[in-house]
């Protein structure tokens, strides 16, 4: 059964080419049986891959299927080869499964678009590429994968192509990408000239022999990976791309922006943590920069208006935990977010979706209203997801995974209690944005009449992801021992004064805290809201966090605008002046001669009796 | 200048006593003949035209 | 015989001279027919009677006679005689005394050493004849088509479509006839609808 590995990239894959050949040619009907069908056959696949894995085990926990050879030269033969081991069968059970879901969501979702074949095709590519990625034995492999989902994210941000504001957005999400995409080609190429190998388990054994804890060597690499890793999770200094991507439309905002694509970093982090574990000032730059950016998207997210928005900078946010987990060397926790924020996150982009649609294509929470009587499954699946994102105590996935990472935050041998109050902020930050947005879209006074309501295809997959937002807490320990057998366990090494307990009341607490300030400032009196943004201070701070914290910005001071000058300036180099004035000789010349043709019958014969005089000279003297 | 070239030619072939030079003398004169008439019937079209012969008048074919 | 040749020489290069200064244009041409005239005898004195009597038969006789008619036929008379005043400048003589100058520098350059006298004997008619329908048939086949060229090229040339205006008929009072004598089509023939 494990030998279907191969069937689940590939399915999505041919899926993708037939729709992209023939995708204009087919019925809708046809191209959702394909596009859904194919993520339903490659879950269903990767449910039986999981139970022979899980029944019997490979040696080592862990399955390579090499396919074939890739690129064969001296010395450098990487494969096209996958590799199973607890943390990638975690990873793909979750795409596959979230991305079913998903698709479903979108047959409906998308029924009205002209384009719907090229949407299926573009979704389809997207999952082979992800696929791909988590499945890869070698980092050249992963790479494929890598800049697949980046091209992908691309055409789907990009999907309404005739606004110049998607395309924009696209092309900002690629080039800010690009940049961690460059840092992580960089990473490759000094692992493989200072390794000599790119398969991921020779790399890590090479590594962890040849450099010493500490090491220039691993603490560039690690530096570089993080760059990379940094760029696609949308981290601080590359999130300025991820609040734009939501021009795209929401199917694709769910799956790619929430639950996939934007934890491939947090993957690849994961993978390479050999690399991490020696160099200990790189896994601690990836712990600041996690807690730098759960606060500083969880700000940003408490005065945005657009409703995707604010789940963008909370995806943003929440991945900022799982760098932060990954910082303190808490592997495990860092996956168990991952897993459940997958189902929380995936669910509240549906469910934003349903909303806006259901609102005649309004975005702004603040023109929206009591809508929980008008769309009932979609008020309770959002409040589950919403309570989950937030973290209510013991009921929901959110709690479990997330105070598991702030716990870990103060008591991991990486952990700092800086890190722990960071993590703790960013809860009660979560928890407020959370409730403002629920009580401002489905309580109070009805802004905007509802229009439509979502059908059967739409309600299903919320429902069920609702079930597994609420659900997936319990499967703490089986999947923390699970993961075990790939990721190394976390020890406690400090608690202090603190217990695991403790925290989770602290962090209960502040669950309570940002629901009642929600609801003091977003139901009962919203003319606190009001105020607080009327006053200047107040103001201040709304427009700067609204901004996200000035970093579009800085960025446009700092290397748009000096790059477009010196294009600018470079646009009649040299070279151009050259070939223009080849032109501009040409038509001086033509200027000249032509200004001897000037019809006088005198000119033309002094012309001629000049000329002969000057032959009839040459000809003689010379 | 017509003249003036049949003149050269004579000359010569009364230089070296050959008939030579008159009969390209003859040629000359010929060409001359046929040349005034269109030259002329040029010149007729010039002044129905231009309704003048000022040389400078028709100019009008510029570069 | 050489003394006849320099005064006949002196009197061809002077009454061009004199052609090119006139401000009358007929006395102009006239000029021009002595200067070829003088040619003639300059021709007779070299031994070259047949050409001395072309001369004097087709150039000055035929060419510009031909000259003489059309600048009769376009009656430009004192009019032209003004604007010539107005721009016969001295200044305008700069430019082609210069050229000129050069011109005679080379064929005296060209000249200088080959100085032959006189030749005894002059070539008539009948050698020149027997030169023309021997190797030079072509020659002669070619010229007859050129002034057959010259000809048809000079008729279609000649083809006036407008009217002149200073050409007027009033021997009729009562009718209006278009003027169509220099237009071959429509000759004579009566256009009464059209004004004149």
């Amino acid at each position: 059964m494990i030998n279907g590995l191969w069937l689940i990239p590939a399915l999505p894959f041919v899926s993708a080419t037939l729709l992209i050949l023939f995708g204009s040619r087919l019925s809708r009907k046809s191209i959702a049986a394909m596009g859904v069908g194919s993520i339903g056959l490659s879950a269903v696949v990767t449910a039986l891959v999981a139970i022979g894995f899980l029944t019997a085990p490979p040696p080592g926990h862990a399955y390579t299927q090499v396919l074939w050879t890739w690129i064969s030269v001296a010395g450098f033969q990487p494969q096209i080869g996958l590799y199973l081991d607890a943390l990638s069968l975690v990873m793909i059970v979750v795409v596959t499964f979230v991305g079913f879901l998903i698709h479903i969501f979108a047959a409906e979702f998308m029924i009205e678009d002209e384009s719907y074949g090229r949407y299926f095709a573009y979704m389809n590519l997207f999952v082979a590429s992800m696929l791909t990625l988590l499945l890869g034995n070698n980092l050249l492999l992963v790479l494929l994968g890598w800049e697949g989902v980046g091209v992908c994210s691309y055409l789907l941000i990009g999907f309404w192509y005739r606004e110049p504001a998607n395309g924009r957005a696209a092309r900002k999400a690629f080039i800010v990408t690009r940049v961690g995409d460059c840092a992580m080609m960089i990473a490759l190429f000094l692992l493989f000239t200072q390794l000599g190998t790119l398969q991921i388990q020779d790399l890590m054994q090479r590594a962890s022999m040849q450099w010493p804890v500490g090491s220039a060597w691993a603490f560039a690499a690690a530096l570089l990976l993080l760059g990379g890793a940094v760029g696609k999770s949308a981290q601080i200094p590359l999130h300025v791309w991820l609040p734009d991507a939501m021009a795209g439309p929401t199917p694709t905002s769910a799956l790619i922006h929430a639950a996939t694509m934007v934890t491939a970093g947090v993957y690849l982090i994961a993978r390479t943590h050999v690399l991490f574990s020696l160099a200990p000032g790189a896994q601690l730059a990836v712990g600041v920069v996690g807690a730098a950016t759960l606060l500083l998207a969880g700000f940003s997210a408490l005065t945005q208006h657009d409703i995707k928005r604010i789940l963008a900078y909370s995806t943003i946010s929440q991945i900022g935990y799982m760098f932060l987990a990954l910082g303190v060397g808490a592997w495990q926790a860092a996956m168990f977010h991952f897993f459940t924020h997958a189902f929380f996150k995936a669910l509240l982009f549906l469910g934003a979706g349903v909303i806006i649609e259901a609102v005649h294509d309004e975005h702004s929470i603040f023109r929206m209203g009591g809508l929980r009587k008008k769309l009932p499954i979609a008020f309770w699946t959002f409040l589950a997801g919403g309570c989950a994102l937030a973290g209510l105590p013991f009921l929901t996935a959110g709690f479990f995974s997330k105070d598991l990472i702030i716990w870990q935050a103060w008591s991991a041998p990486g952990g700092h209690p800086a890190f722990w109050i960071a993590g703790m902020l960013g809860a009660g930050l979560t928890s407020l944005y959370t409730f403002r947005l629920i009580f401002r879209v489905f309580f109070g006074p009805v802004g905007i009449p509802v229009t439509k309501r979502p059908g059967v295809a739409m309600k299903v997959p919320l429902v069920i992801l609702a079930a597994f937002a609420i659900v997936a807490g319990y499967f703490r320990e089986p999947l923390l021992a699970f993961l075990h057998s790939a990721l190394p366990a976390t020890i406690e090494a400090h608690a202090g004064a603190l217990t695991e307990t403790g925290s989770e009341a602290i962090a209960g607490l502040l669950f309570v805290a940002g629901l009642y300030l929600a609801y003091a400032f977003h139901l009962q009196k919203r003319s606190f809201s009001d105020a607080l943004v009327a006053n200047p201070v107040g103001r201040a701070l709304d427009q700067w966090w609204f901004a996200g914290w000035g970093f579009d910005w800085l960025y446009d001071k700092a290397f748009v605008q000096p790059f477009v000058w010196a294009a600018n300036v470079n646009k009649s180099d040299f070279i151009d002046a050259f070939y223009t004035g080849l032109g501009r000789m040409a038509d001086t010349s033509y200027r000249w001669l032509s200004s001897t043709e000037t019809g006088h019958v005198r000119w033309y014969a002094t012309a001629m009796a000049a000329g002969s005089v000057l032959f009839i000279a040459m000809v003689l003297f010379v | 200048m017509l003249n003036a070239a049949g003149l050269a030619f004579v000359v010569a072939g009364s230089r070296w006593h050959q008939a030579d030079g008159q009969v390209m003398f003859v040629f000359i004169l010929a060409m001359a003949a046929a040349e005034v008439a269109v030259g002329l019937a040029l010149v007729l079209q010039i002044y129905y035209r231009f309704k003048s012969l000022d040389v400078d008048a028709i100019s009008e074919m510029r570069g | 015989m050489e003394l006849t040749f320099y005064i006949a020489g002196a009197v061809a290069v002077i009454s061009t001279v004199l052609m090119l200064t006139q401000m009358n244009l007929v006395h102009a041409l006239l000029y021009m027919i002595v200067s070829l005239l003088a040619v003639a005898v300059d021709f007779f004195v070299l031994g070259a009677p047949f050409a001395a009597a072309l001369e004097a038969i087709v150039y000055a006789g035929a060419i510009m006679v031909l000259f003489l008619f059309v600048v009769m036929m376009l009656n430009i008379g004192k009019h032209a005689a003004e604007t010539e005043r107005q721009w016969l400048t001295p200044g305008i003589w700069t430019g082609p005394a210069i050229l000129a100058a050069i011109l005679i520098v080379e064929v005296a350059w060209l000249v200088q050493g080959s100085y032959a006298g006189l030749g005894t004997g002059a070539t008539g008619p009948k050698e020149v004849g027997i030169a023309l329908f021997g190797p030079y048939m072509i020659g002669v086949e070619l010229a007859s088509l050129l002034l057959l060229a010259g000809l048809v090229g000079s008729y279609h040339l000649g083809i006036r479509k407008t009217e002149i205006p200073e050409i007027q008929h009033d021997t009729d009072t009562d009718e209006r006839r278009a003027d169509t004598s220099g237009d071959l089509v429509l000759a004579g023939t009566d256009r009464s609808a059209r004004t004149a």
